[in-house]
């Protein structure tokens, strides 16, 4: 499994307030929470984001609330894969039981820069960045998260299983 | 090989001898919680699941306790539809508005989690029961509905970060500041994937509340759980509120720790996190003249009896400074009650404080105290993110009771030796 996209670039400690600010989440619908991904810290994200783009970023995203919110936002704005240094474990969990690929890898998080074009190979962890001509080794999912996330979900995986 | 308190409550409940840090583990499950945002997300992934209901009706709890008393609409749609899943399944520990309260000061007082225990929670905070000596830890809503409807959990085992504390801290310095110094110390993901597992005699200087705020904020630190070893305290506490067996884990001498630190309580200072990130510590003695517009002391992190007793021992007799607005929230209506009868809610409103029914609003921007462009709040809750509680462009400074209540007093980020 495949996926390319351009890349939007962010730092450290990407909270979840940021991913979806609090006060969208009287609403669960993933298309209206897309509507305001990363609105409080890229307010044109939205606006300049197509289907298959990625999210690069430095240590610990995701950091901060339990809401399953934010990685369906960003699921839901078309977003591929998040490529990261380091996720908070609760957004990893999560990212994972939705249905966002992400990936851990340091150097692709120091060196991927706004606006690269990156091919990720989910089955080896492999990130190519077309633009740069560079290429990471990711950490590769264990072949359950492979098949959770094939499967969009924990819940579609367990009913899989069950069939 | 010796494990640690975290390690060997998790090898109990996935039914194993031993466990060993990094091993991927099924462990069932005591209790499962859910929130008036989490849950309706937590509930439509059950709804997809082929299960006839919840794994067992006195093991889930649903507190709506977010944005209750509902602020707008469709906040009371989710929690219309939290309620119909809590009556349709027989959920005892089902609690709105008029007898809940904000979900982690409620369930230890309800005696829901007692030390021993395995607790998953779609809410990061979930992680304040290992005050009691239990396990305990956020998830998202998917896990929440699969805890539900199976009563297990996988987990990866984490590592651990002992925290040895020694001494006894001074007047006014409280479980806040502790909690503060260690997140200055090593960072909002200086634990990230591992346990903090606190230790030393200092310990039995920590009042059960001081333990609960401790713990409470181990997910600023990114820990996956933080945890207290059981002592008289902690017995005591659970025999007054919770009718439920508990279990006493203690580390075994050879646990593995990956770090280790050693913090004298008597050598710490009343502590505040600057805006954006918790881990932006600064003692009360470093910093300049900071001009503040609201005070928010309450939440999961600081809405107990014993951070109401500092503030009104400290507003007692005293006005609020013109122009800051203080909103107090007691966490729990027992809370509420208690604090109704000591006389501290009459200190609150005479020195022109608002006090509110439980609610979570201003901590994340919710409602009941939500910040414009500019402003700037002392806060006793536990994340200052940009845009946190309100505007993009507010300031969040987060302090302990004592802090925020002299803060309130002189309009300016003070110690109570300052009033």
């Amino acid at each position: 499994m495949k996926a390319t996209g351009k890349v939007f670039k962010y730092g450290n400690n990407v909270d979840t307030d940021v991913i979806i600010p609090a006060r969208y989440l009287n609403s669960s619908d993933p298309k209206e929470l897309a509507a305001h991904c990363m609105e409080d810290i890229d307010k044109d994200f939205i606006k300049n984001v197509h289907p298959g783009d990625m999210i690069v970023a430095n240590k610990n995203f995701g950091c901060g609330s339990s809401r399953e919110h934010a990685p369906l936002a960003i699921k839901a704005a078309g977003v591929s894969c998040v490529i990261a240094e380091t996720f908070a474990r609760i957004f990893y969990r999560n990212a994972i039981n939705i249905g966002l690929p992400i990936i851990e890898c340091k150097e692709a998080g120091d060196e991927i820069e706004a606006g690269d074009e990156i091919e990720v190979d989910f089955d080896n962890g492999m990130i190519y960045n077309k633009t740069k001509q560079t290429s990471y080794q990711g950490q590769a999912f264990p072949e359950f998260m492979q098949q959770i996330i094939k499967a969009e979900g924990l819940i579609n995986y367990i009913n899989q299983k069950k069939s | 090989m010796g494990m640690t308190m975290t390690q060997k409550i998790l090898a109990l409940h996935a039914g194993l001898d031993s466990v060993v840090a990094g091993q991927l583990i099924e462990a069932d499950l005591d209790l499962v919680l859910g929130n008036d945002i989490t849950s309706p997300v937590a509930i439509h992934e059950m709804n997809k699941m082929d299960v006839k209901g919840v794994f067992h009706k006195d093991k889930v709890a649903l507190v709506m306790d977010h944005f209750t008393p509902n602020k707008d609409i469709k906040s009371a749609e989710n929690c219309k539809y939290v309620r119909e899943f809590a009556a349709k399944h027989e959920i005892s520990n089902y609690y709105d508005v008029g007898e809940m309260g904000i979900e982690h000061a409620l369930l230890p007082e309800k005696g829901l989690t007692v030390s021993g225990d395995v607790i998953i929670g779609a809410d990061s905070h979930t992680c304040t029961y290992g005050a009691l000596g239990a396990f305990s830890t956020g998830v998202g809503s998917t896990d929440m509905a699969a805890g539900m409807a199976t009563g297990k959990a996988w987990f990866k085992v984490p590592g651990a970060i002992k925290i040895n504390l020694t001494g006894k801290p001074l007047k006014w310095v409280s479980g806040k500041d502790l909690i503060l110094h260690i997140i200055g110390m090593i960072g909002v993901d200086g634990a990230l994937y591992r346990s903090l597992e606190f230790t030393g005699d200092g310990i039995a200087n920590l009042s059960m509340d001081d333990r609960f705020t401790i713990a409470n904020m181990a997910i600023e630190a990114g820990a996956k759980n933080g945890i207290f070893p059981v002592d008289q305290t902690t017995i005591d506490y659970m025999k007054i509120h919770s009718k439920r067996p508990y279990k006493i884990f203690e580390a075994d001498a050879d646990a593995i720790y990956e770090e280790e630190y050693i913090i004298d309580l008597a050598k710490l200072r009343p502590t505040i996190a600057f805006p954006h990130l918790p881990e932006n510590t600064h003692t009360i003695d470093e910093i300049e003249k900071i001009k503040i517009d609201q005070v928010v002391i309450g939440s999961c992190t600081n809405g107990r009896l014993e951070d109401l007793k500092i503030a009104a021992e400290i507003m007692a007799g005293k006005k609020v400074a013109k122009g800051v607005r203080t909103v107090i929230i007691p966490a729990t209506q027992k809370i509420y009650l208690e604090a109704m009868e000591r006389g501290y809610l009459k200190i609150f409103v005479e020195a022109g404080a608002v006090v509110s029914t439980p609610t979570c609003g201003p901590c994340l921007g919710g409602h009941m105290g939500v910040l414009a462009a500019g402003e700037k709040c002392v806060s006793t809750t536990n994340r200052n993110f940009v845009g946190r509680m309100g505007h993009v462009e507010s300031e969040v400074y987060l302090a302990s009771p004592a802090i925020a209540a002299a803060s309130a007093i002189t309009g300016i980020i003070s110690g109570p030796e300052n009033i």
